[in-house]
This record gives structure tokens, C-alpha cells and sequence, in this order.
């Protein structure tokens, strides 16, 4: 266990502690059929899951790598060695009195009951594999509205699970998209009724705990027609030696004027791979908008996307990734747009630092027989050192004439004439950069709820000191 | 200890090339010194020494701000000592507004622990924009970014009145600025002018010092002081030029 010293622990690496756990139900390393069935039968799965498991793994086994268009880094992945499933056999609890102690003594160093009890209108908490805590206030629960983990939802809520479980990210979408479907665990499960707009955020913390692990969370959120929500997501792991995987699934759906708005404020340590496919299906008039903000891992591959299915839907994604020495943040986004008149967004901002790599990857469709179509793609990106590193695949495609697309990229550094200017105003080296940076970010964060864009300027400045000087 | 920012025998060199060449002078506090020169004296390398710039070598000589080495301090050090520079081109910061910079900059003259309050900042920061005919909007605006050449001056300006130092250094602050502009920012300096400070202004041109009128007058010529005189040394040069001072130096002076 780690040194109970708050005052260094706390200020300087938010998320690096971990305490011992007994977990009652261990699928074990490595990944074959039986651990499949192992997860299966703890989970009580209901066949066809079973049936979806098993597909996935066939799936899994079969795909290659994808290291012909991405990382090398991902052969550094040992499948045989990663703990695919951990949890304590209980249901996740209705109060935090409840949840058994170091667990949430867990929490409580993140600052999670405090934030609940502040601004949010639920709470789910994610310990390795399973939801510990799940809560959400009692007059957003009277709306009909439903927030648990996922394998509460599938249990207790089979109708509305299964009719749009797997239908926004099919199983063989990609290598880890299939991996995911095998061994998935956790997450969220979220519907909101016809017309119920949640005014206060629906908050999910996910939490690594354990060595050797692999998270596999599998998020559905559905907003039924005229409804509105906002759901956060947190990621913390403690720093270990050996490589941590986390590879979620979430899909969103947005109903005929519904909005969705997703937000990830990650911030991973430098162990984690993190290899993640996000994706929403936006209905007519519909809004799906990604907030995505990437600090930390040893690599990201993360390409939030909507397919823009109804006539007058809009898809957003405004994504910021911090790629600090050693590490690789390769992110961007897709929009498929499959009506008329659909729109969407897609601003980008990325920051090298060190030896640092930061890679933009976008996808844009819009096919030849659609009209008034529009796109907008920015992405910018500041790179700290000599060494740092940034590249942009940007791909394209619109086909038709009434369409209208537009692009910007640019690369900008932080100069060393600049830091001395700041410098010479009374400003450490570690706070001008620190200040460049923030100021980099800027214009995107103050479209970010209030509560959000504090804590990732806390996280950037956090990021700037330790890798200045 | 006398309280003056006092560079004794500089020697400055960027690369093997020599720029200043055993520069001696002292500001007290209270007092405005202008140094006048041709371009190429080494003027804006003796500004940006002061102020820490990591480009030069000093090769000898000594810079003490109330007798303490400033060359052992790194440039944000000496800042918080109490040492402003206002840069000639100043550097744009894209993205961060003048308000969050100086709040910034002045926080980090704070104990740790301490915190800047507020209202009493922008209280502040609104009465010396007044003071130099800028309009509110301008605190959202990212430093420097866009600036015209007179709003930069400006802004280096209000700069030092929110900062308060013990001694600043404006680096051609008159260049580049129309009639009206250079009215505003002189009008500026002057109130700011006061025992607490000791101002170091370096120009090409006497004109600013009909605006701002200095106690004494130094001339720099190829990296050296060759003359020093009351305010006016200022229009004795300006009527007989760099050739006249060149010539009357008390000591033989390089010529490359």
C-alpha cells in the first residue's frame, strides 16, 4: 500500500495511489473461451450476451493488429498477461456508507462524494470491473429517468438494453471494439424519457486499481425524443510498472430532437493503454456532441464519432490531448453524415511536450447524393520542445456539389523570445509555459462547462510542472 | 549600500562578436536616466543583459540592483526583485488575455499561500488604463496579439504601472508611435515618475525627451558611455550629432 503522506501524494499526482483489495471473483490472465464463460457465469449473463461474447472473441483472435496505419507500440501489449475481469461479487450500492472501506477511501481522495453532493445530478463509480456505487437524485429518478451500470441496465432493463445494445459499434468494427465485446464489464447505463431535459450532469468515475488489469467498461446512453443530458466521464489508475489496459466501448443515441453531450476529462498515468471506440447516432434534428479531453497513458487511440443519420442532425467534437514526454496521443474524430442539411464540427487542439507525439486522425463522409451538408474541421497544434512531435491525416470526402467543407490546421511553437517576455514579468519558466498552454487551449475551453474547465486547467498546470525544469 | 541599479565594466558578447565594451553607469532610485545612441550601439543588448536575456555572454563586468548580483539570478527572479523591462517588440502571448497575464505575473509576487483579491486587481488595473487612454475591452484581448505598434507600447506601459517595480528599463518605447501616441505614453512614465523608481530610457531620438525630460543624459557609442550631462546634453546632441560625441570622448573610443 502506499504512504498515507496526503501532502505529497495528493498535490502532486492526483490519481497515483492504490490500495489491496480482495476481489472474490478473479477470471484470472490471459484470454480464452473459459474466461469468457468465467465472466458469463459471475455476471449471471443472459444467453444471447453469452452468444455476443463469443462472437467477439472470434473476432478479436481473428483481426490483426492494426499497426499497418497506427502504433508499433501496440505489440508491446501482452493479451496473455492482462486480468480481463475483477470485481467483489456485490451490487453496486445506493449510498456511499455502504461501499465498503478502502473503496471508499478510493473515491473520497478523488473527490468524488464531495463533487455528487455539489453539482451533479448522479453518481456512478467504477472500481476495476464493476459499479461499486451507483446513485442518481431522486426527483431526476421521478422524470423516468434511468442511470446505472451496465449490468444493472441489461438485468433490469432488458427491453430498452437489448433493442440498442452493439447497434451504433458492431463487434467487428475494430480489433479492440471485439475485445471489448468479450470481456466487457461496467459502465454506464442511461435512458432518459420522451421531453426530459436533465438539467444537472450525470456524472460515471471509472477507477484502475489493480496491477495487470484490463478495464472494459461499455457505456449506452439513449435519449429518447425532445430529451437533453450531459454525461461526464473521470478516469484515474495508479502508476505501475507493468501495462495497464483499458479499452471502452460507449454508444450514444440521440432520438428525433433529442442532445446528447458527452464529456471525458481523463487523465491517465503513463502505463495505460487506452484504446477506446466512442460513437453516437444522431436521429433528425438531433445534437451528439463530444467533449474530449485526453492528459496522460502511454497511448491514446481514441476516435470519437456521429453517424448523422437524420435529416438536420449535427454533430460536434472539440477535443483537446496532452502528449507528455514518452507518450503518444493519437485522437482526432469522424463524422459520417448519412441525411440532408446535416452538419458538424470538429475543433482539435493537441500540445507535444518533450519527446512527446501527438497525432490528429479525422474523418469526414459525406456521399454524393446529399445536400446542404456542411463540415468544419480545425485542428491546431503547439508543440514545447525541439523534440516534440505532432502529425495530421486529415481525410476528407465530400462528394456532390451542394455541400460545403471547410478545413484549417496549423502547427504553432512556443518560442523562446515569448517565454522570456514572461519571464521577464515575474513568471517561472514552468508558468509561462503553463500559461501558453492554457492560453493555447483557451478559446475551446470556455465552451466547456464551468466545473470541467477548472479542473483540466488544474490538470494542465499539474502536466507543466512536472516536465519543466 | 546607495539604492541604484549600477553596471560596472559590462562586457557583453552575442557569439565572438563584442557589443558592449566596458559600459559603466548607475540609476538611483528617484531619478530617470536616458541613454541616447546610433543604431548599433549596443543599446537594446545592455537592456536585454539587464533583464536576463539567455542569447548573451556577459564576458566581464559586474550589474548590482540595490547592490545585489543580478547576474547570478535567473530573468524571472530578477523581475520579482523589483527589475521591468518594457521590450522594444514585445512577444505576443496568443490566447491569454492582459488580464489573466498580469493577474498571473502579479501572483507570482505573492508568499505562497496568498491570493490576489479581485476586486481590488481590477480596481487597479482600470485606473492605469485610464490613466494611459485605454479602453476596458482591452483586458480581454490576448497580450500583444494583433497589437498595433502603439497599443503594444501601451500595453508594455501598463505593464509597469500594474507591476510597480524598483527600476525599469524602457527599451525604445518612443519608436514607432505617432504624435498622439508618444503624448499618451510619455503622460504615462511621467506619473509614474516618483522616489520609488529609478528609470533607465533608452531612445534613438531626442523627441521623446520633450515629453519626458530625464536628470541625466548618457550618450552610448559602440558599446560605451562617451558622454554623460544634465537633460540638455539631449538638444546639444541633437543640433551636432553622434560625430561631435564620438569626438569629444574623454578616452579614445574602438571604432571596428
Amino acid at each position: 500500500m502506499k504512504t498515507e503522506n496526503k501532502a505529497v501524494d495528493i498535490n502532486r499526482n492526483i490519481g497515483d495511489f492504490h490500495y489491496k483489495v480482495d476481489y472474490a471473483k478473479d477470471a484470472g490472465s490471459g484470454l480464452s473461451e473459459k474466461t469468457i464463460h468465467y465472466i458469463s457465469d459471475a455476471k449471471e449473463d443472459p444467453d444471447w450476451i453469452r452468444e455476443f461474447r463469443l462472437r467477439g472473441l472470434k473476432t478479436f483472435l481473428e483481426k490483426p493488429l492494426p499497426t499497418h496505419w497506427a502504433s508499433k507500440d501496440l505489440e508491446a501489449i501482452d493479451f496473455d498477461k492482462i486480468r480481463y475481469y475483477l470485481a467483489s461479487g456485490d451490487a453496486a450500492k445506493r449510498t456511499w456508507e455502504e461501499v465498503p472501506e478502502d473503496i471508499k477511501r478510493t473515491f473520497e481522495r478523488l473527490g468524488i462524494p464531495e463533487q455528487e453532493r455539489k453539482f451533479l445530478a448522479g453518481v456512478e463509480a467504477q472500481f476495476d470491473s464493476e459499479a461499486v456505487y451507483s446513485n442518481i437524485k431522486k426527483a431526476v429518478g421521478e422524470q423516468g429517468v434511468i442511470f446505472v451500470g451496465s449490468t444493472e441496465g441489461l438485468k433490469n432493463h432488458p427491453d430498452i438494453f437489448r433493442k440498442w445494445f452493439g447497434k451504433v459499434i458492431p463487434i467487428a468494427d475494430n480489433k479492440f471494439s471485439a475485445l471489448n465485446a468479450a470481456v466487457f464489464s461496467g459502465g454506464s447505463f442511461i435512458y432518459v424519457p420522451p421531453g426530459v431535459k436533465v438539467k444537472h450532469p450525470l456524472q460515471a468515475y471509472f477507477r484502475i486499481n489493480a496491477e495487470n488489469f484490463g478495464q472494459f467498461e461499455r457505456t449506452l446512453i439513449i435519449a429518447d425524443e425532445g430529451s437533453e443530458v450531459t454525461y461526464m466521464e473521470g478516469c484515474t489508475a495508479p502508476k505501475f510498472e507493468t501495462t495497464t489496459l483499458h479499452s471502452a466501448v460507449v454508444e450514444l443515441v440521440a432520438l428525433k430532437g433529442a442532445k446528447i453531450q458527452y464529456i471525458t476529462v481523463q487523465n491517465w498515468s503513463a502505463n495505460v493503454f487506452n484504446l477506446v471506440t466512442k460513437r453516437g447516432l444522431a436521429h433528425e434534428d438531433a445534437e451528439i456532441k463530444w467533449i474530449d479531453c485526453n492528459i496522460g497513458s502511454r497511448l491514446t487511440m481514441k476516435y470519437p464519432g456521429v453517424v448523422l443519420k437524420g435529416r438536420k442532425a449535427r454533430g460536434e467534437v472539440l477535443s483537446i490531448a496532452l502528449a507528455n514526454n514518452g507518450q503518444h496521443q493519437d485522437t482526432g474524430a469522424k463524422m459520417i453524415h448519412a441525411a440532408d442539411e446535416t452538419t458538424s464540427n470538429i475543433i482539435s487542439k493537441s500540445i507535444s511536450i518533450g519527446t512527446g507525439r501527438a497525432t490528429y486522425r479525422g474523418l469526414v463522409h459525406v456521399p454524393k447524393h446529399l445536400k446542404h451538408c456542411k463540415n468544419n474541421t480545425e485542428c491546431d497544434a503547439l508543440l514545447i520542445n525541439s523534440t516534440s512531435r505532432t502529425d495530421t491525416y486529415p481525410a476528407i470526402t465530400v462528394r456532390g456539389t451542394g455541400n460545403a467543407v471547410q478545413h484549417e490546421a496549423s502547427v504553432s511553437q512556443v518560442s523562446a523570445e515569448q517565454i522570456f517576455y514572461m519571464q521577464q514579468r515575474g513568471l517561472s519558466e514552468a508558468q509561462a509555459m503553463s500559461l501558453s498552454v492554457n492560453g493555447f487551449v483557451n478559446d475551446l475551453v470556455r465552451q466547456f462547462p464551468m466545473e470541467y474547465s477548472v479542473e483540466l486547467k488544474r490538470l494542465i498546470e499539474l502536466e507543466m510542472e512536472g516536465s519543466v525544469g | 549600500m546607495m539604492n541604484e541599479l549600477r553596471v560596472e565594466n559590462l562586457h557583453v558578447a552575442i557569439g565572438d562578436q563584442q557589443i558592449v565594451r566596458g559600459l559603466s553607469l548607475a540609476v538611483p532610485r528617484g531619478e530617470m536616466h536616458a541613454i541616447m545612441g546610433p543604431n548599433g550601439s549596443g543599446k537594446s543588448t545592455l537592456a536585454k543583459v539587464m533583464a536576463g536575456h539567455p542569447d548573451y555572454q556577459v564576458t566581464k563586468g559586474k550589474i548590482t540592483m540595490d547592490g545585489e548580483d543580478l547576474l547570478a539570478l535567473e530573468p524571472d527572479d530578477r523581475a520579482r526583485k523589483g527589475l521591468f523591462l518594457a521590450f522594444q517588440y514585445p512577444s505576443e502571448v496568443p490566447g491569454v488575455t492582459i488580464a489573466n497575464f498580469l493577474r498571473a505575473a502579479l501572483a507570482a509576487r505573492l508568499p505562497e499561500g496568498e491570493e490576489l483579491e479581485a476586486t481590488e486587481y481590477y480596481a487597479k488595473l482600470y485606473e492605469k488604463m485610464e490613466l494611459l487612454g485605454m479602453d476596458r475591452a482591452f483586458t480581454s484581448r490576448a497580450v500583444n496579439e494583433g497589437f498595433s505598434g502603439g497599443e503594444k507600447k501601451r500595453t508594455e506601459i501598463l505593464q509597469l504601472a500594474m507591476l510597480e517595480p524598483k527600476y525599469a528599463v524602457l527599451d525604445e518605447t518612443d519608436s514607432g508611435l505617432d504624435i498622439d501616441a508618444l503624448k499618451t505614453v510619455a503622460h504615462g512614465v511621467n506619473s509614474l515618475r516618483g522616489s520609488n523608481i529609478g528609470i533607465l530610457l533608452i531612445t534613438h531620438y531626442q523627441r521623446i525627451l520633450n515629453y519626458i525630460v530625464p536628470d541625466h543624459v548618457h550618450v552610448m557609442v559602440q558599446g560605451r558611455i562617451v558622454r554623460s550631462g544634465g537633460k540638455d546634453l539631449a538638444l546639444e546632441l541633437e543640433e551636432r550629432g553622434y560625430d561631435w560625441a564620438r569626438a569629444g570622448a574623454d578616452e579614445p573610443v574602438l571604432t571596428r
